[in-house]
């Protein structure tokens, strides 16, 4: 190696200068995507300590921001992990309808609790298999291929029940939306136990290594002997598990399954959290945890502005004007 | 020049840089009334530049362009249409939900009373398409018809705007057969029309059959331009390489390794066909070989790779690893045969941009770094460091992303990639396209090194110099077919241009 690995012509070459001040704004806006959601977390956060009242104490916290976040963060996570492959899961909202209602229905049938929860995450997994086979195998777009379920799921929930709302009144089978050992509301441990699995799922094992791959380059990885179709399945299976299991937690605390109401809009609010925290929807990323930051930040968002007084209308607006924001900072990605 | 009848197109002294960097150094075409006339070169010799320029795509930095004898500058494609170049894409770029008539006549619609005349759209459409000799419904959209209609259909549309120029850029690369025999007819029939054709291909065979005139590009620069009848195949091909006779270069190896003859092939691929990219080519590497595989662009070489590999599917032919009969369907199938595969386009079917180098390093090798279900940090970071430290990859760490990287340093990546899955076969698809000349230096130091440790290498470079300096034997690859194969001193830059330029189909094994 005579040679110098790097030659750069003088005459393209901008001067030191103009490339260390380049270079300065690239790794602040590197800071901004990062911990953008974060610091707008904190901020808000330091805001309603001083100015809401009641704001910092358990029962606000935990059993307010917290247990709203925590259905939330949940589907957020999966959905990260979709978009991670450069896909999208629009279904999330009508598998939790339709989970609740299965778990509701074999419930109220008198059949037992686990089979009930295992039967609603099972049905969950084979409309997130239905999803992943129709973008990974027939190559749809995810876009479309999870619109169906999207509007088909809907009605499958309505046709279990015939519409009707369902009373719950099944201790076993509401604990995952009504206990709270130790004084912490169930679904926020949950959703604790799921964000570190997937975490460590992300990090440590080779499927997650094969996600980040697939997304960030889906003809590499294939040429580099990636599974990219079973990786992309696998997510979708994972993402659809997921909201199955929120689909109990919301039903379960509500003490009523509804068809017609549950889950209704989640999968936007979970691409938002997954968005405001940086994630590019281009794929070739997932953080984990910002998922969740971005869920607990949207929702104190959200109730901010209604504790202080400004009409659900106007919050919608602001909120979008943050995701807006969160785009914004990620648009020269990839 | 004799009877050359007058010029319709006469480009002179055309430069055009990108960024400081040249792309077209006083280049030059002159095109005559009713000629067709081939333009040639490898890649980046400028010839999609120059017809850019002309086109109105790109703005010259200087030159003159002149029509018909007036001076022109056209600002946008749409500009040049209404001057009467036409330009029909390899790939056809018009709207495949649209009808026959309406892909004709787009933002030109027949009116009356302000709204689309449909009864003349469909009779003008159908008129143009018969001078062209194709009769089909225009009323049924587009797409349900084959590409060869396609680009009739982009003819069409070319000659109802008055086309007296009609570039086409590698018509021929998605047609079967028989359709550019259609193709050629109707060129034929445009030619006796007046009307002037800049044809684009690799494929020597059809510049032969088609085209009057040839201008060579290389480099930006214009080297030749010649009646088709006036230079040999041999000619045209070593003056589109750059490579004389005179200036062979003997670097490369003088003996051929004892006994590696004898050894059982790693690789048989036998008879390979891939509709018309691949039309029987058959090749085998042993232990311990550099198996070139040389051609012009569109021969055939790169679809080779990617067939053996898995990347595409084959239509037919048989792969034998280890003599074994195999069925490779994807590259899945191909890695667990211990077959490595660093491809042509590093940026886009190589890296994966944002992530580490450790990570794109251990891409093709992570299903075997599990335990427990884990990958085996440690285990990943003590291989990662020896290869960084082995093949000389300059980065800040290894945890630095890779498209930071220069392109040497990442194409060293992609080969570690391969290298520490231990691999039996490596195939190379231009590993040393756009590195810094240290890099290119270690990379062939490197791959004859693991050579002769035993591995099978299946070279592929549209550099002569790369394949003579660093193959063993090299097969040749023509319109796809493989037409000739070279072994140790018999290796040098004539006897290929002479294979690539006139090689007839033959059985691999004897040579020219």
């Amino acid at each position: 190696m005579t040679q110098g690995a790097v030659q750069t012509p003088a005459a393209d070459a901008p001067s030191a200068t103009v490339r260390s001040r380049a270079r300065m704004r690239e790794q602040w806006k590197g800071y901004a995507q990062k911990y953008g959601a974060l610091a707008t977390l904190a901020v808000l956060f330091l805001y309603n300590a001083v100015e809401t009242p009641h704001f910092l104490t358990k029962q606000s916290l935990l059993f307010i921001l917290l247990r709203q976040a925590a259905p939330i963060a949940i589907v957020a996570i999966g959905m990260a992990i979709v978009i991670g492959t450069a896909g999208i899961d629009l279904s999330v909202g009508s598998v939790m309808a339709i989970a609740g209602q299965v778990g509701a229905t074999i419930v109220l049938h008198d059949h037992p609790v686990v089979l009930a929860m295992a039967a609603a995450l099972l049905v969950s997994a084979v409309c997130g298999f239905f999803n992943g086979t129709l973008v990974a195998r027939y190559g749809v777009q995810p876009i479309i291929a999870t619109l169906i379920l999207f509007i088909a799921g809907r009605g499958i929930a309505q046709l279990i029940t015939g519409g009707e709302l369902q009373p719950l009144a099944n201790p076993a089978f509401q604990w995952v939306g009504l206990a709270r050992p130790g004084g912490v509301p169930a679904q926020v441990i949950i959703a604790l136990v799921v964000a570190v699995v997937a975490w460590l799922v992300m990090r440590l094992t080779v499927f997650g290594r094969h996600v980040l791959a697939v997304g960030g380059n889906e003809t590499a990885s294939r040429l580099a002997g990636v599974p990219s179709a079973r990786v992309k399945l696998y997510a979708y299976i994972a993402s659809a598990t997921l909201a199955g299991l929120v689909g109990l937690i919301a039903v379960s605390a509500n003490s009523a399954s509804d068809a017609n109401n549950t889950g209704l809009g989640m999968e936007l609010d979970a691409i938002a959290a997954v968005a405001v925290a940086g994630t590019p929807l281009t794929g070739g990323r997932v953080t984990v945890w910002g998922a969740v930051v971005g869920a607990v930040m949207l929702k104190l968002l959200q109730n901010t502005l209604i504790a202080h007084g400004i009409t659900k209308e106007v919050a919608q607006m602001i909120e979008g004007v943050v995701i807006v924001a969160a785009l914004y900072l990620q648009r020269h990605e990839s | 020049m004799g009877d050359r009848p007058p010029l319709l197109l006469s480009m002179r002294g055309i430069n055009k840089q990108f960024l400081g960097v040249p792309a077209l150094v006083d280049a030059s075409l002159d095109v005559a009334r009713g000629e067709v006339h081939a333009l040639i070169g490898q890649n980046g010799a400028g010839k999609s530049t120059l017809i850019k320029v002309l086109t109105g795509v790109y703005r010259r930095d200087s030159g003159t362009v002149e029509l018909d004898g007036a001076e022109v500058e056209f600002h946008s494609p749409h500009a040049a249409q209404l001057a009467g170049v036409s330009t029909i894409y390899q790939e056809v770029n018009l709207v495949p939900f649209r009808s026959v008539a309406e892909n004709v006549f787009l933002n030109r619609e027949p009116k009356r009373y302000g709204a689309i005349s449909w009864r003349r759209m469909n009779a003008d459409a159908a008129a143009l398409l018969e001078r062209l000799d194709i009769r089909v419904d225009v009323t049924r959209p587009l797409y349900e018809y084959s590409i060869a209609t396609q680009q009739m259909t982009a003819l069409a549309r070319a000659l109802s705007t008055e086309a007296k120029l009609v570039i086409m850029d590698e018509p021929t690369s998605a047609l079967a057969e028989h359709e550019v025999k259609t193709l050629f007819d109707v060129i034929r029939r445009l030619r006796s029309d007046g009307i002037s054709v800049v044809f684009v291909s690799h494929r020597l065979d059809e510049l032969y059959a088609v085209c009057d005139r040839v201008t060579i590009m290389r480099d930006g620069h214009t080297l030749e331009d010649r009646p088709m009848s006036a230079i040999s195949r041999y000619e045209l091909v070593s003056k589109m390489l750059g490579r004389e006779l005179a200036e062979e270069l003997s670097q490369r190896r003088s003996a051929v390794q004892t006994g590696v003859e004898d050894r059982v092939p790693v690789l048989e691929a036998t008879d390979l066909h891939r509709g018309r990219a691949l039309e029987g080519v058959s090749v085998a590497v042993r232990s311990g070989e550099i198996v070139g595989l040389a051609g012009l662009l569109g021969s055939g070489r790169s679809e080779t790779a990617r067939a053996v590999f898995g990347a595409d599917p084959l239509d037919s032919g048989t792969i034998k690893v280890d003599s074994q009969p195999v069925t490779i369907k994807s590259p899945r199938d191909a890695v667990r045969h211990k077959i490595g595969f660093s491809p042509e386009d590093r940026k886009t079917d190589g890296i994966v941009p944002q992530l580490s180098v450790r990570e794109n390093m251990t891409l093709a090798l992570l299903p075997h770094l599990r335990r427990n279900g884990i990958v085996d940090r440690h285990r990943q970071a003590e291989i990662v460091d020896r290869f960084i430290g082995a093949i000389g990859i300059k980065c800040s760490s290894p945890e630095q992303p890779i498209r930071e990287l220069s392109g040497g340093n990442q194409q060293k990546v992609l080969l570690a990639r391969w290298l520490c899955t231990d691999p039996k076969l490596l195939i190379l698809d231009e590993p040393t396209r756009g590195i810094d000349v240290g890099a290119k230096r270690d990379i062939q130091v490197l791959v004859r090194q693991l050579a002769d440790e035993g591995l099978a290498v299946l070279l592929i470079s549209s550099e002569l110099e790369e394949i003579v300096a660093n193959s063993d034997r090299v097969v040749t690859l023509r319109d796809g077919r493989a037409v000739a194969e070279l072994v140790g001193d018999d290796i040098n830059e004539g006897a290929l241009m002479q294979a690539m330029a006139t090689g007839a189909a033959a059985d691999t094994g004897s040579p020219v």
